[in-house]
């Protein structure tokens, strides 16, 4: 008697194939992550969210060596929050045309788990206050926001791992 | 009971005053104020200071550096700029402050090849102990600050960037140094004096 896929039990059949599916997505997840290129109103969904998340928004770009220096901080600081209200986000300033030249095949190099995007707005002067006031447009620079409870810090420079810990618990106390 | 409130308080507000006082450290010149003078060598081997320069109505003073992806990519405007600018009295001129022990290729050596390279018709200062990028307020690379005289003093009108597209010159709306030294050179005062963009933070010596 040959067996056929029409005889092994559907449910069966759909268990394993939802199973197998999940096994690849998520292996897929721990390797590589989309990049996607994205306008303002992506970014202030972060910069403007109400929730109790501290948002660590950092600017970087593949060509900016500082930057490149300091990303395993984030990616440290975002390994150590796992189930913490604590979200690292990489935003690329890299330019568009860069995009799956340069930035997504970084991301995947480094395997980032951190959430990446490229902002694509070449008007920088139109947002870079939106950002903070502060900020002249150097980069490596951070954003450290919790509008839920009504927390900001922003600092232009490259920064430490010892140091990302420390303005999280120094100026987001109530983080647990 | 009340205790552990009144500290929560007096902490934050020393948080609070910390944050400012990182903030008014940072310093720098803000459009309105008179610059200093300064004294810095060309690629050339020659020393040269803004008030030498007798025949000028003012300066395009830009810092910048060999290394900058953003710097290089304002190269050919900053030619184009010294080109249409200088005859008029406002010459570029460009001064690299970064440390060449933290970014090696922007050595003095470097710029006088990178000069050389691009044949740049402006000046190109070595800032070699960043003195002059720390009184101006340079943060980044590349960072314009326009100065014009008035009598004996260099008044700063405009600080910012060069136009609104650095990657793509073709696509550019708005020249904002162009548009301040017209304003300047039509005797008004400049529209958009003050703009940001993003660069390369200026790579500062370890030990300041």
């Amino acid at each position: 008697m040959k067996y056929t896929v029409s005889m092994i039990p559907r449910r069966i059949l759909c268990l394993s194939a939802l199973l197998f599916s999940l096994l690849l997505t998520g292996n897929a997840m721990a390797q590589t992550q989309k990049v996607a290129s994205v306008k303002l109103p992506h970014l202030q969904k972060y910069l403007n969210s109400t929730s109790d998340t501290t948002y660590v928004i950092n600017f970087w770009a593949t060509w900016c060596k500082p930057c490149i220096e300091e990303l395993p901080n984030f990616e440290a600081l975002q390994k150590q929050s796992a189930g913490k209200p604590i979200q690292v986000v990489l935003v690329s300033m890299d330019f568009a045309k860069d995009l799956e030249k340069k930035v997504v095949p970084f991301v995947s190099r480094h395997k980032l788990q951190s959430t990446v995007f490229l902002l694509d707005e070449p008007d920088q002067n139109a947002w870079i206050d939106v950002v903070d006031p502060s900020w002249s447009g150097a980069i490596p620079a951070t954003l450290f926001v919790n509008n839920g409870r009504k927390q900001r810090f922003f600092i232009e420079k490259p920064i430490t791992l010892a140091q990302l810990q420390e303005y999280i618990t120094s100026k987001f106390p109530n983080n647990p | 009971m009340k205790k552990p409130y009144y500290l929560l308080l007096i902490l934050s507000v020393f948080t609070l005053l910390g944050t400012s006082a990182y903030k008014a450290a940072d310093g720098g010149y803000q459009v309105g104020d008179s610059a200093s003078d300064f004294k810095l060598k060309n690629v050339n081997g020659q020393m040269v200071s803004l008030r030498d320069q007798k025949e000028a109505k003012g300066f395009i003073v830009t810092f910048t550096c060999n290394t900058c992806p953003y710097a290089k990519l304002y190269e050919d405007r900053l030619i184009q700029l010294h080109k249409k600018y200088a005859a008029k009295g406002y010459p570029v001129i460009a001064i690299n402050p970064n440390d060449v022990k933290v970014s090696p290729d922007d050595s003095y050596a470097q710029m006088q090849k990178r000069a050389s390279d691009k044949k740049f018709p402006f000046v190109y200062l070595y800032d070699e102990t960043q003195e002059v990028a720390k009184r101006y307020g340079a943060t980044r690379t590349p960072h314009v600050y326009i100065l014009t005289k008035s009598g004996q003093d260099l008044k700063v009108s405009y600080i910012g960037a060069i136009d609104d597209n650095s990657g793509d010159p073709e696509k550019v709306q708005k020249r904002y140094v162009e548009a301040a030294v017209d304003n300047l050179l039509s005797g008004k005062a400049v529209t958009q004096n003050s703009t940001k963009a993003i660069g390369c933070t200026i790579k500062w010596r370890n030990n300041s």
